[in-house]
C-alpha cells in the first residue's frame, strides 16, 4: 500500500505501478469532464483542442462565478466550489477517453464497471476514488481555473484545472484486474441471504 | 398574520444557500455515531474525510458539496395565514432564481430533451415546490432540501402484491441497498415509502429519506421495521462511498399511507451523506431560520 506522487502527465509505466488499494497524490493539471461533455466529445464528434495524452480527469462540474480574464482567471472563471460526481454513468466513455485521447487516470466516485477495468488492463489506466461530497475541502486543492474548452455546455464544460497536493486519492480499480467495488460488491451480495434471514424473511 | 412575499422571496434565496453549506446537527450526530462504531480501517479514513469537509466548508463559507440539487421547497401553512398562493409560489421560484445567480450557485436543472439549461435552477415545474396544512396558528414554515443526483438516480418502485407480504417489503430495501452501491455516496439516509398509490408511494419515501435523524415513523408497525431494517443494512458490508466497511446507512426511515386491498407498493428514495436542508419559520414575530 503504498503512496505515490504524480506529477501530470504520466506514462503508462507509472500506471502500470499502481495497485489497489495504494494511495496517489496529483499535481500540476487536471480535467474536468462529465456527461454532457463525453457525449458532445464522442456521440456529437466535438473533438477538444485540448492535449489530454497521459493525463487524468475528474468527474466533475463545478460551481464557479464568471468574471474578468485576467493573470489570476485566465479562462474568466473564478472557482466557487469544486467536487466530483458519480461515474457510472460515464461508462460508456472510457475505451474512446483512453484510445483516442490517451488519458490514462480517472478520478471519480463510486467506481466504474467491466468495460473500464478492461480498459485499464488493456491500454494500461487507473481508477482514483476521491470521497463525494467533500467538495468543499477538495476545493482547496484546485489553484485555478485554466482554460474552458465546449463551453457552450457549461457547467458541463471541459475545465482544465491547475491543481497542488490534490489527494490523498485511493487507487480502487488498477491496470491488473483488481477492483475495490468488486470485491465489496461480491462480499456484500453474499451477505444477503444471512441478512434476509436476519430480518425474518423466508428463503424464495 | 399576512405574510410579506418580498420576505417570502429572500428566505427562498437564503434557505437554498443556507442548505448548501451548513449540514443539520443531527446528521453531524450520525456522522458522530457512525464513527464510533466503525471497524473498518478505509472506512474510518473515508468518514474522517466527510467530517473533515464539513468544518472546511463552514471555515471557508463554502457549499459542502458541489451538487446543487434538484431544488425541493417544503410550504406548510398553518391557520389564520392570509396568503395569496399563487404569488407564495412566484416568490418561492424568484427566490430561488436568485440564489442561483447571485451567490452565483451552479444551476444544476435543465430541460429533460434538449437538455438546455437556463441557470437559475428553475424550469417546468421545478424547483419542486410542496404545499401542506398545519393546525399550527399564524405560522408559515419553509423547508428547502437540494436534493443531490447521485442518491436521486438511485429511486426505485415496486407495485408488490399483498400475497408477498411484508417480505417484499424487507427483500427490495435490502436489494435497492446493494443494487446502489457506492453511487449514492453512502453512509445514505434509505427512505422507504410503503402503501398509498404508485405516486403517493414514492412522495412518502422522498418524505422519509429527508426526515432529520432520531425522528420516527409515527405508526408504531412502521417504526419497528425502520429499527430492524437500520441495523440489517449495515450488516451488507457495503460502507461508506461503497469501498466496505459497517456505515453503509445512517438510518432506515418509513413512511407509509394506506393502500388498496389488491396493492403492497414499496418505493426506495436515498439521501446522501451531504443530508442537506434548511427551513425558515414565519410568525408574527418575524422570521426564525433553522434545519
Amino acid at each position: 500500500m503504498a503512496h505515490h506522487v504524480l506529477h501530470m502527465p504520466v506514462t503508462e509505466e507509472q500506471v502500470r505501478k499502481l495497485r489497489v488499494n495504494d494511495t496517489v497524490t496529483l499535481e500540476d493539471t487536471l480535467f474536468g469532464i462529465r456527461d454532457a461533455t463525453l457525449i458532445h466529445m464522442f456521440d456529437r464528434k466535438r473533438p477538444t483542442r485540448f492535449d489530454l495524452k497521459g493525463h487524468a480527469v475528474i468527474h466533475t462540474a463545478p460551481n464557479v462565478k464568471k468574471v474578468d480574464k485576467s493573470a489570476e482567471f485566465p479562462a474568466g472563471y473564478a472557482p466557487i466550489c469544486i467536487g466530483t460526481t458519480t461515474s457510472d454513468r460515464m461508462e460508456r466513455f472510457t475505451r474512446d477517453l483512453m484510445t483516442q485521447y490517451g488519458v490514462r487516470i480517472i478520478i471519480g466516485k463510486g467506481g466504474m464497471r467491466e468495460g473500464s477495468q478492461k480498459a485499464f488492463a488493456d491500454i494500461g489506466g487507473v481508477y482514483l476514488a476521491i470521497i463525494g461530497g467533500t467538495a468543499a475541502l477538495e476545493t482547496t486543492w484546485i489553484e485555478q481555473i485554466e482554460d474552458v474548452d465546449l463551453d457552450d455546455l457549461n457547467p458541463e464544460s471541459l475545465w482544465r484545472f491547475r491543481i497542488r497536493d490534490f489527494g490523498p486519492l485511493l487507487v480502487a480499480m488498477d491496470s491488473h484486474g483488481s477492483s475495490l467495488y468488486d470485491a465489496v460488491r461480491d462480499d456484500a451480495q453474499a451477505k444477503r441471504a444471512q441478512v434476509l434471514a436476519s430480518l425474518g424473511v423466508k428463503a424464495a | 398574520m399576512k405574510v410579506d412575499l418580498s420576505v417570502v422571496e429572500e428566505a427562498s434565496k437564503e434557505l437554498y444557500i443556507r442548505a448548501l453549506k451548513m449540514l443539520p446537527p443531527d446528521i453531524k450526530a450520525g456522522f458522530s455515531r457512525l464513527t464510533a462504531s466503525e471497524t473498518g480501517a478505509t472506512a474510518k479514513n473515508v468518514l474522517a474525510t466527510m467530517v473533515t469537509n464539513i468544518k472546511v466548508a463552514e471555515d471557508t463559507n463554502n457549499l459542502l458539496c458541489q451538487d446543487t440539487g434538484v431544488p425541493i421547497y417544503n410550504l406548510l401553512i398553518g391557520r389564520n395565514v392570509e396568503i395569496d398562493g399563487h404569488a407564495l409560489k412566484e416568490a418561492v421560484r424568484a427566490g430561488c432564481a436568485r440564489a442561483t445567480r447571485e451567490h452565483p450557485l451552479r444551476s444544476s436543472v435543465v430541460h429533460p430533451l434538449t437538455r438546455k439549461n437556463n441557470h437559475t435552477s428553475c424550469g417546468d415545474e421545478v424547483p419542486v415546490i410542496h404545499i401542506d396544512f398545519s393546525d399550527a396558528p399564524e405560522t408559515l414554515e419553509i423547508q428547502m432540501i437540494p436534493k443531490g443526483s447521485g442518491s436521486e438516480n438511485n429511486s426505485f418502485l415496486k407495485m408488490a402484491i399483498p400475497a408477498e407480504g411484508i417480505d417484499a417489503v424487507k427483500t427490495f430495501v435490502i436489494d435497492c441497498v446493494l443494487a446502489a452501491g457506492g453511487k449514492t455516496c453512502p453512509p445514505t439516509i434509505v427512505g422507504v415509502g410503503v402503501g398509498g398509490t404508485s405516486d403517493l408511494c414514492v412522495l412518502l419515501a422522498k418524505r422519509a429519506a429527508t426526515r432529520p435523524l432520531g425522528s420516527k415513523c409515527a405508526d408504531p408497525e412502521g417504526a419497528k421495521l425502520e429499527e430492524q431494517l437500520s441495523l440489517a443494512v449495515n450488516q451488507l458490508g457495503v460502507g461508506p462511498q461503497g469501498l466496505g466497511g459497517d456505515s453503509t446507512s445512517f438510518a432506515v426511515h418509513i413512511e407509509l399511507a394506506h393502500t388498496h386491498i389488491t396493492m403492497n407498493p414499496v418505493a426506495v428514495n436515498m439521501q446522501c451523506h451531504s443530508a442537506r436542508r434548511a427551513t425558515a419559520i414565519f410568525t408574527p414575530a418575524g422570521v426564525a431560520y433553522g434545519y
